[in-house]
């Protein structure tokens, strides 16, 4: 059996609960703590799902603090995608939604889970690729045109594969250029199921096309040898939609400070503050609210 | 539960009785994983003796020394006490196990399971660390010890009890010849005290300073159990006689 | 390799500047990550050491199923706590989902199996010692795990410390319950994945070596503590 050396200090008792004590001390502070975010809850907040694309590309920084500092309502940002911003929603965990396929949006009011949508801003889709553009998707004239050469070169494409609303348009524009993605896709067609910066980091690790939102673009700080090929289609426009979550369904929804937020974001200052918002002298949304 | 042992008393009587109930084996077998150690030990233990358990490694010694504490359930015949009643008892194993935490909280933790208010406990603490001499040492971390200081803990955690029968398996075999003669001298004082003693031993020299009676135990079984004048000058059996003539110089 | 070089700078400089959002990020990992290490001590440790010392029918397949759960994927955890908490499901009521309070409950799950194996194997370890002594003295389980509990705490605090570790670098969990709500539900490890999808790459990493820098610190706290209440090489 081995024999303990002896400390270089006595006793050691003394120190020991000294120390032990101070350990305890920190870690009951931390639970402590931890009762604090859920005091600061009782300030009047709201819960919107919406879709990445509008917090990445730094809309909702500009805009929330705006609406706060009129309303004194929180609005806390949940961002996912377009589908499961409208699960969100569906579930009732969020009040209001902001998201950007009109399908998909139709569904949610057939279903009965909002009443009203509104338009409230649109901005639009583009065509990234590799700069040197292997298949002259650039000179194609339509995004339809571009998708058939990307389609017919099997150059590298990155889908984002997530339900999202930029998801759904590139799912529509390959129905609308006569490709049936699901029969056509290869080991070029790259089905990633991430968010859009995810995606445009892929893309731009593989040289590939992809379809992006224009704000994620503008504000995405990656691009590496990425660069917008297409651009201005008409077929590339891209509208976000707002919606009370039904509180007919969900009882619990903050109907008042709900429709209150959508009210400023439709209204004359909210229209304003997103037609304001600009990243390097670039605007990146446009107010579309019917008056 | 591995832990559940048979009823054992955990209050203390305010003063020795006096005299301890006698502890009666009867039948006693043991056996593990299809193995017999204890083979069919019938023996009473009445006086308050030193009885100290002598045989060659393996032959039961500890085992034995577990089934009359209730720390193994014998796998058939019986430990009892007669008359009847819980006994205070405690044990001091071979290798002495200390408690991570200071020397005077060794002992009071074994008060505090034996129910001893905690008043009382510091007290009782105290004065049992004084009898071992570790009184100096008691707010130093347990583990900081040396061997013999822990057994001399161990004791005073046993002592602190004051148990009616005190169990000590080995309590030298890892200490040199110093420490061990202080184990002696507290085991001689515990005695004195009032406490019956059954220990076993390898040490022959031991034996003979310590011993009253000496229980002989051969593979599982009890050859001889006699006072012990009459073991070492004259064994009755042929196998003591060669473990006695193969441990003696 | 330039890249990494820029990220530590910019780690330093964040350190330094003490930046009003990053220091709440910072400080929400730290509580959420914390508080979920305490509530998976109070029921795991507890149960470890029942796993330990105990013998009961089952006991060996619930320690193959915790042994097994500490590879448990954290979005899985996310998951169940979201299905749990969202208002359509049982704890609905509550509208815990997308707080703090529901990050730390779905960490906690995540820890807790992790502290229930490792505390466990500690107290087992210590039993073979303990086993003897104890029943000598007439200890019974529930008076055991306590003294196991406390006598092993310098293990514990190695397993709290790996639980920690666990709690506070997930992703998966933290980003499904919590939303990553800018101020309110924002930690560490969702703001690395939201820097790096917004292609800050550098910036990510400057964040993740911020992450490490304070998991360093805590551990170096852990450590003098056992250094010090530990004067003895084992």
């Amino acid at each position: 059996m081995r024999v303990s050396p002896r400390p270089p200090f006595l006793p050691v008792s003394r120190s020991v609960n000294r120390v032990w004590r101070a350990g305890l001390a920190l870690v009951l502070a931390a639970c402590a703590t931890l009762l604090a975010p859920a005091v600061q809850a009782q300030s009047r907040s709201i819960v919107l799902a919406s879709t990445t694309s509008t917090e990445q590309s730094g809309l909702f920084a500009y805009l929330l603090p705006r609406f706060r500092a009129t309303t004194g309502i929180e609005v806390r940002v949940v961002a996912v995608g377009t589908g499961q911003a409208l699960d969100l929603g569906r579930r009732g965990d969020a009040d209001v939604v902001l998201v950007h396929d009109r399908p998909a949006e139709d569904r949610f009011l057939a279903e009965g889970h909002a009443t009203r949508r509104l338009d409230v801003m649109y901005n639009d889709f583009i065509l990234v690729g590799p700069a040197a553009d292997p298949a002259r998707a650039g000179s194609a004239g339509t995004v339809m045109e571009a998708f058939r050469r990307i389609r017919q070169g099997e150059h590298a494409f990155v889908s984002r594969g997530d339900r999202s609303g930029t998801h759904a348009a590139e799912l529509r524009l390959w129905e609308l250029a006569g490709i049936d993605i699901q029969q056509a896709r290869g080991a070029w067609y790259r089905d990633t199921g991430t968010g859009m910066g995810p995606a445009l980091n892929i893309a731009a690790a593989m040289d590939a096309y992809l379809l992006a939102d224009r704000g994620t673009w503008i504000a995405f700080r990656n691009r590496q040898g990425l660069r917008i090929v297409l651009e201005g289609d008409a077929r590339l426009k891209n509208r976000y939609g707002v919606m009370l979550v039904n509180p007919a369904r969900h009882a619990h929804v903050k109907a008042v400070d709900g429709q209150q937020f959508i009210d400023w974001l439709c209204g004359a200052a909210g229209q304003r503050a997103i037609a304001d918002y600009r990243i390097e002298g670039e605007q990146l949304f446009f107010p579309e609210a019917a008056r | 539960m591995r832990v559940d042992l048979p009823a054992r008393t955990s209050t203390l009587a305010a003063a020795s009785p006096a005299a301890p109930p006698a502890l009666v084996l009867e039948h006693l077998h043991y056996a593990r994983a299809g193995q017999l150690i204890i083979d069919d030990v019938n023996i009473v233990l009445s006086s308050r003796a030193r009885s100290l358990i002598l045989g060659p490694n393996g032959a039961g010694k500890s085992v034995l020394m577990r089934l009359c504490h209730g720390l193994l359930m014998p796998t058939s015949g019986s430990v009892r006490w007669a008359p009847a009643r819980p006994v205070r008892q405690a044990m001091v194993f071979q290798r002495p196990v200390v408690l991570r935490r200071s020397v005077l909280a060794n002992v009071t933790y074994g008060l505090r399971l034996a129910g001893v208010t905690r008043i009382e406990r510091r007290a009782r603490a105290m004065d049992a660390l004084e009898r071992v001499g570790l009184a100096a040492l008691a707010a130093r971390a347990a583990v900081l010890l040396s061997g013999g200081e822990r057994q001399r803990l161990a004791l005073a955690r046993a002592w602190a009890l004051e148990p009616e029968v005190l169990f000590l398996d080995e309590p030298t075999a890892n200490l040199d010849p110093a420490s061990a003669a202080a184990v002696e001298r507290i085991v001689i004082a515990i005695h004195e005290a009032g406490t019956r003693i059954v220990m076993s031993t390898h040490n022959l020299g031991q034996a003979r300073r310590l011993a009253d009676e000496i229980l002989f135990i051969d593979q599982g079984r009890v050859i001889e159990h006699v006072p012990a004048p009459q073991f070492f000058t004259a064994p009755g059996s042929i196998n003591a006689r060669r473990y006695l003539e193969a441990e003696l110089p | 390799m330039n890249d990494i070089g820029i990220a530590l700078q910019q780690a330093a400089s964040l350190l330094a500047s003490a930046e009003p959002s990053l220091v709440t990020v910072v400080l929400l990992s730290l509580e959420v990550s914390l508080a979920a290490v305490v509530l998976a001590a109070i029921a795991g440790a507890p149960l470890g050491a029942v796993l330990a010392i105990c013998e009961f029918p089952g006991r060996r397949l619930l320690v193959v199923i915790f042994n097994a759960l500490m590879g448990l994927p954290p979005v899985m955890v996310g998951l169940f706590v979201y299905v749990l908490l969202s208002r359509a499901g049982p704890l609905g009521h509550f509208g815990l989902l997308f707080t703090p309070r529901a990050m730390v409950l779905a960490q906690a799950l995540l820890v807790w199996p992790i502290v229930v194996a490792l505390s466990r194997q500690a107290v087992e370890d210590l039993w073979v010692e303990y086993a003897e002594p104890l029943q000598s003295l007439g200890a019974s389980w529930w008076q055991a795990v306590p003294t196991l509990l406390w006598d092993a705490r310098h293990a514990l605090i190695t397993v709290l410390l790996a639980g920690f570790g666990r709690a506070v670098a997930e992703v998966g969990a933290v980003m499904i319950v919590g939303g990553n709500i800018d101020g309110v539900t924002r930690v560490m490890t969702t703001s690395i994945a939201l820097e790096t999808s917004k292609g800050n790459l550098a910036f990510a990493m400057a964040l993740g070596f911020v992450l490490l820098a304070l998991v360093l610190a805590l551990n170096a706290l852990a450590f003098t503590i056992r250094q010090r209440t530990m004067p003895h090489a084992g």
